[in-house]
């Protein structure tokens, strides 16, 4: 048994070579974006950076961060990822709470009422036209009110809670406690795996998001979103790709092309430095979510 | 337990509901926000029938019928964007699906903890990025001065630079790679999370039998992953019309946007940029429709042949 076959020497070889392969092709443009964010605009044009800058340099970050509305965009974005998740976090749970209670009288329809909401929606342009009637456009609300309550998360919830024991809640009612009291005190505590998977859910979704800054906030700088500069960089990086050597002669040494990598790269810093150590809590997430409703 | 269901909603008396007054009055605040947020939009559904002008409102805007709905499917660049939409949705879909689950066998086999571990942290790393962010890279390593070209060119494959976002036939592929490598690690996990929960003892008595390595992927990982793989694919199916924004939006060009455009683009394009809300609602109500009905049918077949359902 422990001597291996020839065929099985070649697949381990193969195997490896395409799980380098693939943590190459996933890790390089990562590096070389770092790369070209601490190098030269200029020198970038000529090509040829990979992994190592060639003319080193941080005036790409000093321009970004002295960008007004990259400053801006980063304070909304922090905030809209903070109260964001937090709301969704409360909301979700309670309606988790809610609809997994063993006596309360309209489980099932609450559910349903829900997870119908997962199949139809109205689209994108009354969707549209009832946050303008609400108000909600051009306000820094219309990133965390409609998303508040989600059915995919609430179920991710529900599933957990589902799975804790019944007598948790009679013993607390026999003590008096009142349902306020059975989530606070004794649901949500046992609840932390769960919360903490579907609070990096919201999380990383705020952070990321840029359309709904571009759809309902378009005309007001005030509460622009690090994602949206950055995608108005990108645009502004290929409509002058083309013209590359009319840049090389107008002698700023910043191109859009290293702006954006060095605002690329701190817009991503965050998420990077934080997702080893909230790992187990996604896969956790993912795997209840899994779950067949 | 469909007793115990019963029972329950027999019990609908004073005494429960005060009982759960504190429940009842919770969950009729998630009925008005829910109400608010997710059906009133539907009710948005019949300016596709009105010629709606917003100083009028949906209340006094013209009916115009089908009209809008008949101007769509005359329009050819509407049937190109339906067109579109379902062969990246479906590229995505099969590239995805496939790649993931050659990805979560492979990493299986890797026999090495630490490396294996790495790997798969080094895999998902990508899906916590946003679009912007993933499209942005790739651009940079497809543009005339990155990797790709510099490979291509040092390996004698082409001669000169390749622009690949000028040529129609590129996006395609495009759009699936930049797919692949942002969700492949991802959607690799819950294959993995299925392949430990196979029973061990398979893997033991094929070993005794002989059985090569091929022969135990084959005949006890795949059928033993095939449930999840079934679920996910039926969940799935509904959304392959969504696969098509972000991506096609940042990436598309005027030399490509026969190729580029989704259905998502073009309700915006004629809803919000040319302020033709009822043609954008027709539109998004032709997807909705279609996302339905794909559902509806991958979950009839699925019951057909005996799999697992999701309804």
């Amino acid at each position: 048994m422990k001597k291996k076959s020839l065929s099985d020497q070649i697949f381990v070889i193969c195997n490896t070579i395409f799980m380098v392969a693939f943590v190459v092709i996933t890790l390089y443009p990562v590096l070389n974006t770092l790369a070209i964010s601490f190098n030269d605009g200029i020198d970038t044009v000529r090509g040829g950076i990979h992994l190592i800058p060639r003319k080193f340099t941080l005036q790409n970050y000093y321009t970004v961060l002295h960008k007004q509305n990259m400053v801006t965009g980063a304070y909304i974005t922090v905030l809209r990822t903070v109260i964001g998740t937090l709301l969704a976090l409360v909301t979700n749970a309670l309606l988790a709470f809610i609809v997994s209670r063993k006596r309360f009288l309209f489980k099932s329809q609450l559910s349903l009422f829900w997870v119908i909401t997962m199949y139809v929606n109205g689209g994108l342009i009354p969707v549209f036209l009832l946050y303008k009637n609400l108000h909600l456009t051009g306000t820094f609300w219309v990133y965390v009110v409609p998303g508040a309550v989600s059915a995919f998360n609430m179920l991710v919830l529900r599933t957990y809670m589902v799975g804790l024991p019944d007598s948790l809640e009679e013993s607390a009612q026999l003590d008096g406690a009142g349902y306020m009291t059975i989530f606070v005190k004794i649901i949500s505590p046992l609840c932390k795996p769960v919360y903490a998977t579907v609070a990096l859910f919201v999380a990383v979704g705020q952070w990321n998001s840029w359309f709904d800054a571009m759809l309902y906030n378009r005309m007001s700088d005030k509460y622009t979103t690090l994602q949206y500069e950055l995608m108005k960089l990108l645009s502004s990086v290929m409509q002058q790709s083309g013209s590359a050597d009319s840049m090389r002669n107008s002698g700023n040494s910043i191109t859009p092309a290293s702006i954006r990598a060095a605002a690329t790269i701190a817009t991503m810093l965050p998420i990077v430095c934080l997702y080893p150590f909230l790992q187990r809590y996604f896969v956790t997430g993912l795997t209840i979510g899994g779950v067949k409703e | 337990m469909s007793r115990g269901k019963k029972k329950a909603k027999q019990e609908i008396t004073w005494k429960e509901i005060k009982r759960q007054k504190v429940l009842l009055i919770w969950s009729a605040f998630f009925v008005i926000y829910g109400f608010i947020f997710y059906y009133l939009p539907l009710g948005g559904w019949i300016m596709a029938f009105q010629n709606y002008k917003p100083k009028d409102g949906m209340l006094h805007s013209k009916w115009i019928g089908l009209d809008k709905f008949k101007f769509l499917f005359s329009d050819a660049s509407f049937i190109r964007v339906i067109r579109n939409t379902l062969a990246m949705g479906t590229i995505n879909l099969v590239t995805s699906f496939v790649m993931a689950i050659v990805f979560a066998i492979l990493l299986n086999e890797v026999k090495n903890v630490v490396g294996k571990k790495m790997v798969q942290t080094i895999s998902y790393l990508p899906h916590f990025l946003s679009w912007i962010i993933v499209t942005g890279i790739l651009h940079d390593a497809l543009s005339s001065t990155g990797i790709v070209n510099e490979v291509l060119q040092k390996l004698g494959i082409v001669s000169s630079q390749i622009n690949f976002f000028a040529h129609e036939s590129y996006f395609w592929p495009i759009v699936a790679f930049s797919n692949l490598w942002k969700e492949t690690g991802w959607n690799a996990i819950i294959y993995l999370a299925a392949i430990t929960a196979i029973d061990p003892s398979l893997y033991e008595a094929a070993s005794i039998d002989g059985a090569a390595r091929w022969a135990k992927i084959r005949y006890i990982t795949l059928p033993g992953i095939k449930p999840t793989i079934m679920i996910l694919l039926l969940m799935n199916v509904g959304n392959v019309l969504n696969a098509g924004f972000e991506v096609q939006y940042i990436l598309g060009n005027g030399l490509v946007q026969k190729v580029s455009q989704t259905i998502d683009i073009y309700v915006l394009n004629w809803g919000i940029s040319q302020n033709d809300y009822s043609l954008g609602t027709a539109a998004g109500i032709f997807k909705s429709a279609v996302s339905i009905f794909l559902i509806l049918l991958a979950n009839r077949m699925a019951k057909r042949s005996g799999e697992e359902s999701l309804f």
